[in-house]
């Protein structure tokens, strides 16, 4: 009897197939899934994905730097990270985020003036018109 | 004479500009197809947590998330993806054309916005705008990796949280086809919900350590993956315009060409007609 494993990271399928046992680093523990397990969704820490093909003892490794194991009977699927994610790194990616928008703000008023957003609007919109038109008339 | 060198300096110098494009267009052609793949090679992961997150939406019909409850609007955030570089047609032009619609319709009704802004095209616009940009991650380049937008996007759900901001949405462009790109507005916050009727029977997923932390970090991952996924769209939709404006442009650096070689062609010709009737007219007088 066989799993159907899928590791996907939020930009790549990393790897598809089929296995006889999977293990996955929980947070509590490594845990070993083997067919016909019980529905389980667990929150993983950095560590390796090891995947027993089935074929003569062969085992892939993953990395996953923590991420999600989701579970059922005969389908188990990584959905990894692809850093490393704590969150006080994620704070200071905010803060850097946010600092960079106040640099660029600085000098700037906070109310929204419409009517020179419209009036650049429609500046950029005559300009392309006139392209069009150009390149119509050239034909 | 002069008449004929100067043309043919003019033609040699469109002929330049005719390489530059074309060669532009070329390498838009390649991003494209990668960008393309890119797009496609994202998809599993969001579509895997959207089962699991509707699943436990179902499951756990009395815990409510706040991502999930639906609150008046008094403030709204928007997440809007730009290019870092010109020369890609309207595409960052009806783009914000979209935003500022959408936009003037909160202002009617009192609603103040914040910006988060991919891409320093969105950056400059909003800027001279007047908006209250929140946060920017700029320079991208052509294979952004979800740990760049993280911090952006973070600031967003953190307001979120904290009731600063009532809805979220995300400006990108969609790729229709390569020849077809239209801005879209994705509401993100609150999710929206979903259609699915309740499951056919009971179970339940065991959960480590314990379904509301579990859907948290779900939640969190699966808005990244939308924001990330938008802005690879983003990036093919921006390598297609690019193509088509520069092929437009090789196009008629083209038509220039063979225009302005008819006119070289007729100086050169009246030059020498002008030579010959000299000497003849000159061997007449000997």
């Amino acid at each position: 009897m066989t799993l159907h494993v899928d590791i996907v990271s939020a930009e790549k399928e990393i790897h598809s197939g089929t296995a006889t046992v999977v293990y996955a680093p929980a947070e509590m523990g490594e845990v070993g899934i083997y067919p016909r397990h019980a529905p389980m969704v667990a929150r993983l820490k950095p560590g390796e994905v090891r995947v027993a093909t089935g074929h003569d003892d062969e085992e892939l490794l993953f990395f996953v730097s923590g991420g999600l194991l989701e579970v059922q009977p005969h389908a188990v699927t990584v959905l990894a990270d692809t850093a490393i994610r704590a969150h006080d790194l994620d704070e200071a990616s905010a803060l850097e985020a946010q600092k960079q928008a106040e640099q660029a703000m600085h000098d700037n008023a906070s109310e929204i003036d419409f009517a020179k957003a419209k009036a650049e609007m429609a500046q950029a919109a005559a300009q392309l018109q006139a392209i069009r038109k150009l390149r119509k008339r050239r034909r | 004479m002069a008449g004929a060198k100067e043309i043919r300096t003019k033609i040699r110098s469109i002929r330049n500009t005719q390489k530059i494009t074309k060669a532009m267009e070329m390498v838009a052609a390649s991003k494209m197809r990668k960008a393309q793949d890119r797009m496609n090679e994202a998809r599993p992961y969001a579509e895997k947590i959207r089962n699991v997150v509707s699943h436990l939406a179902h499951a756990h019909p009395e815990y409510k998330h706040p991502f999930t409850l639906e609150r008046e609007a008094k403030r709204v955030g928007y997440i809007v993806v730009s290019t870092d570089r010109g020369l890609c047609g309207g595409l960052n032009i009806n783009l914000f054309r979209t935003a500022l619609n959408d936009m003037s319709r909160w202002s009617e009704k009192n609603v103040e916005m914040d910006f988060a802004v991919f891409g320093g095209k969105a950056l400059g616009f909003f800027k001279r705008v007047g908006a209250n940009i929140v946060s920017k991650a700029s320079n991208l380049g052509d294979r952004p990796e979800v740990t760049e937008l993280i911090g952006a996007v973070k600031i967003m759900l953190d307001a979120y949280d904290e009731g600063k901001i009532d809805r979220l949405f995300l400006l990108h462009n969609e790729f229709v086809n390569t020849m077809t790109q239209s801005p879209r507005a994705l509401q993100l916050l609150p999710l929206p919900h979903s259609g699915e009727e309740e499951l056919k029977r009971h179970w339940d997923y065991l959960y480590e350590p314990d379904a509301k932390e579990v859907l948290d970090i779900l939640l969190d991952r699966y808005i990244e993956s939308l924001v990330y996924q938008g802005v690879v769209e983003n990036i093919a939709c921006e390598m297609a315009a690019r193509m088509v404006a520069m092929k437009a442009a090789s196009d008629n650096a083209g038509n220039i060409i063979d225009e302005l070689q008819l006119a070289y062609n007729k100086a050169r010709q009246a030059a020498i007609t002008q030579e010959i009737s000299e000497i003849v007219s000159g061997a007449a007088a000997v």
